[in-house]
């Protein structure tokens, strides 16, 4: 059992403050945000390590943040057998949104980081298959987008109703 | 009885004519009945009631109902499909099924054709029904459809084989293949049936409604259709009128067998009581009493049991089934050598 | 003789499928009857629950459709939004409120796995066993039914407490229905659980080992049925589950590999068991005097920040990630919905076996699209 701070000194040691970063004074649960370049490596990192040993990905969310013109991934994950659970946050820019996948790591990422594409347009790099899992291939836009606008006609159908 | 039809009717040609149609007169009303006693046996055992309207009395008309208004619906046919082979297909169906009606002993003054070899045609006649099958699937053009009627062919032409075995068994121990004369032959009291003739034809029966419930594609062997895997099976492009004919066709098969196996094994049209109640009209009743034992015992294994897979379905045939037959029909023959 | 060909078949199982509980697509590749691959396409039901959410004017609203993600096992998914943000907000509900919110959400477990169980037969064919459990299913629907008028999208579970209070004689049809269903359990077993055929049929079919269980995230009783010990009631208590006692079922191989359907299947039947155990424990605890609506909020208007609350429901691991940017609408609302991740798995275990697998696989892992597509 540990707290995200401990976890947070551990991955500040091995992978550099400007990789890792810890928000502390949030409300709620405090989480890291994790360069979109390493991420890959520290979700290696925390399931591989054996005091860490996070093997359990429960979550993987698509945010946009509009405000910050960002686009934002939360992962949540979890240790099955030491029972801590862990906030990361990867924020990348909205004009080119790239973040590396976590699918080899935790294979549950590969729907979760579709869905992701699909309704934010996160792109996750190494993903094996990007496609749209919920809306049809074709579909414009992604909906979770808070500037979102519905396309007037999907194959000659009209879509606001 | 064809003689006895000509001396009232002006033509002999309308004789024989009404002496085939004979079975129909009892295949209709039967099929009518057997669908809607299925949904109410089904509902009982499901604790709830069935058709409780049409007709009044415990739905009695449902099925009738039903029929009229599967009369009436459109009949597509896919447009891709082999038009020919679609439409052609369930007519053979019911062709099949019926024509092996033709020698059942329905009573012991009535049997549509008194022929010498009456166990061996009827088994080859209902092959038919397989062929009718593997033509539906194909000609729907629709993949289901084609799995749907793979696994038939696989499954009776399997499924055959220990039926022949388990009444060729039957036939060893009364040397003739005439089903009239085995049914006379069983004449008397309930004990000179032949199930009580020797403990290895008891086993050919069992072995025989086994492979019985294969062949008519009931459960647990009801693959070809298996609603929640094939959608319909080799049925499923199938509507109207054509689709009823191969329900007909299942129930009429089922009733095929249900018979065969009360003239092979349960004295046919003899009375259970000796002279009591015996004569040509109570063996009709006999008869239809009997068959539909079998098939009320059918409809109860449909609704409890599940399905088998496809392999395992395989697997009861060819490596329980037919060793059991062929060892059982050492057996019976050697009981009808010692005894 | 030309030489012979074969090639594989490619094959369209759903959206319009008996067996694939909805509208899931998944196409098969098939070699014969063999599997080469199947791949599930989904999104038929999608209805944008999280862009809805985002546009409703108090987080209150959004109960409603939590409701309609798992139409099975509604009150689960309204239970998971509440204690979510009863976290956020630092709510603190009755011993009566959380007393009867547990019996429901038992009761709605045991009403779900009836419908998984029953289901199974049907897709494995056995007729009968579904209708039985539809019979047993309505009196819990009754007990609903008499305490909120619904019988299946309640609306039940407010944040902060429940809608409105129990009936006089809810503690007497409960006890009734703790007496009930027991011996009906044993029916279910002798009609199915241990049926020869069923066994064959589900026995050593879509093992799932526990290691790839973990890695896909599976949950609930996938993951039980695989032999993995986790129960977020017992593991990452809400509510008052901590206070009591029940087993964790988990699948141990009886009948062929451990991970495989029939363990599925039989983890859902034990749970009931234990479901049946937490609900005769919490009618006892239940005091009978309390306003069930004293602690719910007038305005939810929660801080700037986030939460990522989880539950157990009927089908496994129910998250939901809330955003809130202060106002008085949610800013982001995610549901990690169980059924979504546990039929990523699909693929992975489908591989190889048959198309008759393949419908007791997919009936093993009990999916509720409205759930998976939202």
């Amino acid at each position: 059992m540990k707290k995200p701070e401990d976890i947070y000194a551990i991955l500040k040691e091995r992978f550099g403050e400007e990789k890792v970063e810890f928000k502390e004074d949030v409300k709620v649960v405090p989480f890291i945000v994790v360069a979109p370049d390493a991420i890959k490596e520290v979700a290696k990192f925390l399931r591989d390590d054996d005091d860490l040993d996070f093997d359990y990905l429960m979550c993987l969310s698509g945010v946009h943040y509009q405000k910050d013109t960002t686009l934002g991934v939360t992962y949540h994950i979890n240790a099955t057998r030491k029972k801590h659970s862990l906030t990361l946050k990867c924020i990348v820019p909205e004009e080119n949104p790239h973040v590396q996948s976590v699918e080899s790591i935790w294979k549950t990422a590969n729907w979760h980081e579709r869905e992701a594409y699909d309704m934010t347009g996160i792109i996750f790099d190494g993903h094996p298959d990007l496609r749209r899992i919920l809306c049809p291939d074709d579909w414009d836009g992604f909906p979770l987008r808070k500037d979102y606008k519905v396309q007037e006609y999907y194959h000659g159908m009209k879509v606001p109703y | 009885m064809v003689e006895t039809l000509e001396q009232f009717l002006p033509h002999p040609l309308l004789a024989l004519f009404i002496h085939a149609a004979l079975p129909m007169v009892i295949v209709f009303p039967y099929v009518l009945f057997a669908v809607w006693l299925e949904r109410k046996v089904s509902a009982h055992m499901q604790d709830r009631l069935g058709p409780m309207r049409t007709g009044g009395w415990h739905g009695w008309s449902q099925t009738i109902a039903d029929m009229i208004k599967m009369i009436q619906k459109e009949d597509i046919v896919p447009s891709r499909s082999d038009k020919f082979l679609f439409k052609f297909a369930p007519f053979l169906a019911f062709m099949g099924s019926y024509a092996a009606f033709a020698v059942i002993p329905f009573s012991s003054e009535y049997i549509g054709a008194h022929l010498d070899v009456g166990a061996f045609y009827i088994l080859a006649v209902t092959s038919i029904v397989t062929l009718s099958i593997l033509m539906a699937g194909w000609a729907s053009n629709n993949k289901w459809s084609l799995l749907g009627a793979m696994r038939t062919s696989a499954q009776i032409v399997s499924y055959e084989i220990p039926t022949v075995v388990a009444v060729l068994s039957v036939i060893v121990a009364t040397g003739t293949l005439n089903l009239m004369t085995i049914s006379e032959m069983q004449s008397g009291t309930i004990f000179n049936w032949l199930i009580f003739h020797s403990p290895f034809l008891f086993i050919a029966f069992v072995l025989y409604f086994i492979s019985s419930l294969a062949e008519v594609n009931r459960t647990p062997f009801d693959l070809p259709e298996s609603e929640s895997e094939l959608v319909g099976g080799f049925h499923t492009e199938y509507s109207g009128m054509r689709w009823g004919m191969f329900m007909l066709t299942e129930y009429a098969d089922m009733f095929l067998v249900s018979l065969l196996g009360s003239v092979l094994f349960f004295g046919g049209w003899n009375s259970p009581f000796g002279d009591f109640m015996s004569g040509p009209i109570w063996g009709v009743f006999w008869m239809i009493s009997k068959g539909m034992f079998f098939i009320f015992v059918m409809m109860w294994l449909r609704w409890t049991l599940p399905r088998l897979r496809v392999d395992q379905l395989m697997d009861v045939c060819w490596k329980y089934l037919i060793p059991f037959a062929f060892v059982n029909l050492v057996l019976v023959a050697l009981w009808e050598m010692i005894f | 003789m030309p030489e012979l060909r074969t090639e594989e078949m490619v094959i369209n199982m759903g959206p319009q499928h008996p067996s694939t509980h909805g509208v899931l697509r998944v196409e098969l590749v098939l070699d014969g009857e063999i599997v080469v691959d199947a791949i599930p396409h989904i999104g038929y039901l999608h209805r944008c629950f999280e862009k809805h959410s985002e546009s409703m004017n108090d987080y209150q609203q959004v109960i409603p459709y939590v409701d309609r993600m798992d139409y099975v096992a509604a009150i689960s998914n309204e239970l998971g939004f509440a204690i979510a943000m009863e976290r956020m907000l630092g709510i603190e509900v009755s011993e009566r409120v959380e007393c009867i919110r547990v019996i429901f959400a038992e009761l709605q477990r045991i009403a779900s796995h009836l419908v998984a169980i029953g289901t199974y037969g049907l897709d494995i064919g056995a007729f009968t066993p579904f209708l039985h459990c539809f019979r047993d299913r309505e009196r819990i629907l009754d007990i609903f039914e008499s305490t909120c008028g619904a019988r299946l999208l309640y609306n039940y579970i407010w944040v902060g407490g429940l809608s409105h209070d129990v009936p006089t004689d809810f503690k007497d049809k409960v006890r009734d229905f703790v007496q009930y269903f027991p011996p009906k359990i044993k029916e279910y077993n002798d009609l199915l659980t241990y049926n020869k055929i069923f066994i064959d049929r589900t026995a050593d079919v879509g093992v799932l080992p526990a290691d790839v269980a973990l890695n896909y995230a599976s949950s609930g009783p996938i993951l039980r049925g695989s032999g993995v010990n986790w129960d977020l009631r017992r593991d990452d208590p809400y509510s008052i589950y901590d206070q009591f006692e029940f087993d964790v079922v988990v699948g141990k191989g009886e009948m062929g590999t451990v991970g495989d359907c029939w363990d599925r299947y039989i983890v859902r039947v034990r749970e009931m068991e234990q479901s049946i155990r937490i609900i005769a424990q919490a009618v006892e605890r239940m005091p009978d005097e309390g306003d069930v609506k004293a602690a719910v909020p007038k305005r939810i208007r929660p801080p700037e920040g986030e939460i990522y609350a989880r539950t157990e429901t009927p089908r496994g691991e129910l998250g939901y990630y809330i955003i809130s940017d202060g106002s008085m609408s949610p800013y982001r609302v995610k549901a990690r919905s169980p059924c979504f991740v546990n039929l990523s798995v699909l693929p992975a275990i489908s591989r190889g076996s048959m198309v008759s697998d393949v419908v007791a696989i997919v009936g093993s892992i009990d999916i509720v699209l409205g759930e998976i597509d939202r």
